[in-house]
């Protein structure tokens, strides 16, 4: 069954001091996606997240939304001020800021916020500073921030990235059962391997978009070096793809002439 | 022991000291306030751009004859305005545009008030404030700033907790992020404008800097920083205040001081968790 659309792009594109991030972009979003956006560094995908989040206006074409959409966003994590004083507690209640005005945490949105955290392993740690936390733990805090707001879209910028290899997994093991329970989900990630061919729908951009389907059509040669401007080889192991840099094999055959 | 005593409140039998005092002590509170935000914000050298800028308005208003909050006040929000737009343009960045802007509006005060003014101790008292020029309105226009900086602080806590944390996911969660910026700059200079006769322009950008780093070193919550940091505000004002009566040094030195001996000691006692917590504040 086709879910309703959340979000609909349509011939758009967005610019930074008229220099066009993104061109002509036609994307169709619609309930119970789980979609990723890969592309190289500079190629778009955070402006394209952006304007999916309303903080950026397209200069040619349009988006409309599902009326009344919630969505959450759950930035990358570098971005984030580690030394901030704020507990836990304090991060996730934040998005109700034009409800909640007071200091004071209230009882329900202590509750509230109590449920999600336990929903999200982080039981108990809803007074520690957010410095004190694993590299996972740091994460699950801002998706949780996220879904405190009850989000229809979930909108991830790099969620893998600088986390190491235990943490990714603890983060699409999360996102696996957010969209379980019904929770749409789009990321971008540069993480081709230990993400991208693990999503059900890929879109590879590069300005535009390259590509759009099951990771098994968009993970090819052809596609990806028209995406990321470099040779790629493409391997099947346990019925999953897995790219290998096609620079990288040339440069091990010349090593192993040397040695 | 009664001549002890008596000697001790010696200060408090005159009128200019206890009204140097309070308005010290509740512009001590107000920066300390306000400082939370100048901090995490990394926007400490705004405070001593404003308080340059707003020295050229308070000299053209005493040359021209003008209420000095309205001068000082109009002159304030002009170079701000005018910051905003060069910053805007992108030709130079807005820590460029901040130290012309503001720098040029410094030196055009001390030429303005070298040219047409009484000098030398006009330019003092504006440099270093002073304790004798306090008057009935500088008590009322200092408290109802603290008043309605406490009103606005409480009544949108959420919105400048989440705009300073992350403004650009606030944005998208319905902060009017561009708004609580400008609603903050407007404090601060208004802050500036009414504690500047008594702090000073040069030593004010430390009163906003120095109570809100030792907030930072003693506790890892915002809520509790917004009331330790205006206690250690005022606290070190009126400490700062009444010393500089006995050691006769200005009084603006002495209140600063005072907090920079308090910044010492919490930064000892605390030790490496302290420097921890203030290591993410990296412009002061």
């Amino acid at each position: 069954m086709i879910g309703e659309v959340l979000v609909e792009c349509a011939h758009m594109s967005c610019a930074y001091n008229s220099t066009l991030a993104i061109k002509s972009i036609d994307l169709t979003i619609r309930k119970g996606d789980f979609v990723g956006i890969v592309g190289p560094s500079g190629s778009g995908k955070t402006t394209l997240l952006k304007a999916i989040l309303g903080s950026i206006t397209p200069v040619e074409g349009h988006i409309t939304k599902k009326p009344h959409l919630r969505m959450g966003y759950v930035p990358q994590v570098e971005t984030v001020d580690w030394n901030f004083p704020v507990t836990v507690l304090e991060v996730v209640v934040m998005t109700r800021s034009s409800t909640g005005r007071l200091p004071r945490v209230t009882k329900d949105e202590r509750a509230d916020a109590l449920l999600v955290l336990e929903r999200l392993g982080l039981g108990g740690l809803e007074n520690r500073h957010i410095r004190e936390l694993s590299g996972g733990q740091q994460q699950r805090v801002f998706v949780a921030r996220a879904l405190f707001h009850r989000p229809e879209l979930l909108v991830l910028d790099e969620p893998t990235s600088g986390v190491d290899v235990r943490t990714r997994h603890e983060v699409l093991h999360l996102l696996a059962d957010l969209h379980d329970e019904g929770v749409s989900i789009i990321l971008s990630t540069h993480d081709l391997n230990g993400l991208a061919a693990h999503l059900p729908r890929l879109v590879c951009l590069n300005s535009e978009i390259i590509a759009d389907g099951l990771p098994v059509d968009v993970l090819t040669p052809e596609i990806l070096e028209q995406t990321f401007g470099a040779p790629m080889e493409v391997l099947v192991h346990g019925g999953m793809p897995v790219v290998v840099d096609g620079v990288g094999a040339d440069i091990a055959e010349r090593m192993s002439r040397l040695a | 022991m009664i001549h002890v005593i008596a000697g001790l409140t010696t200060p408090f039998r005159y009128q200019f000291f206890n009204n140097g005092i309070i308005v010290a002590t509740i512009a001590g509170a107000l920066c300390g306030l306000l400082g939370v935000f100048v901090v995490l914000r990394g926007m400490s050298y705004i405070g001593h751009g404003l308080s340059h800028a707003v020295f050229g308005g308070a000299a053209a208003s005493a040359v021209m004859n003008i209420n000095y909050f309205v001068g000082a006040g109009v002159w304030g929000v002009a170079s701000g305005v005018i910051i905003g737009r060069i910053a805007r343009r992108r030709l130079i960045g807005a820590d460029a545009a901040i130290g012309v802007v503001t720098t040029a509006s410094f030196a055009l005060g001390l030429a303005l008030l070298n040219r047409y003014g009484q000098a030398k101790k006009s330019i003092e008292a504006v440099l270093f404030g002073s304790v004798l020029g306090v008057k009935t309105i500088d008590i009322v226009a200092v408290s109802a700033v603290a008043i309605l900086s406490v009103v606005i602080v409480v009544a949108l806590y959420r919105a400048f907790l989440f705009a300073t944390f992350d403004p650009e996911v606030a944005q998208v969660s319905g902060v009017r992020v561009a708004w609580i910026e400008a609603l903050l700059m407007g404090l601060l200079s208004l802050t500036i404008l009414v504690t500047m006769r008594v702090i000073g322009t040069l030593l004010i950008s430390a009163l906003l800097v120095i109570p809100a780093s030792i907030a930072r070193m003693l506790t890892n919550s915002f809520a509790r920083m917004l009331w330790i940091s205006p206690i250690i505000g005022g606290m070190s004002a009126f400490t700062g205040m009444y010393l500089s009566y006995f050691l006769d040094t200005s009084a603006s030195a002495t209140i600063i001081l005072t907090g920079t001996l308090m910044f010492i000691v919490v930064y000892a006692v605390t030790g490496i968790r302290g420097r921890t917590r203030i290591s993410g504040l990296h412009h002061i």
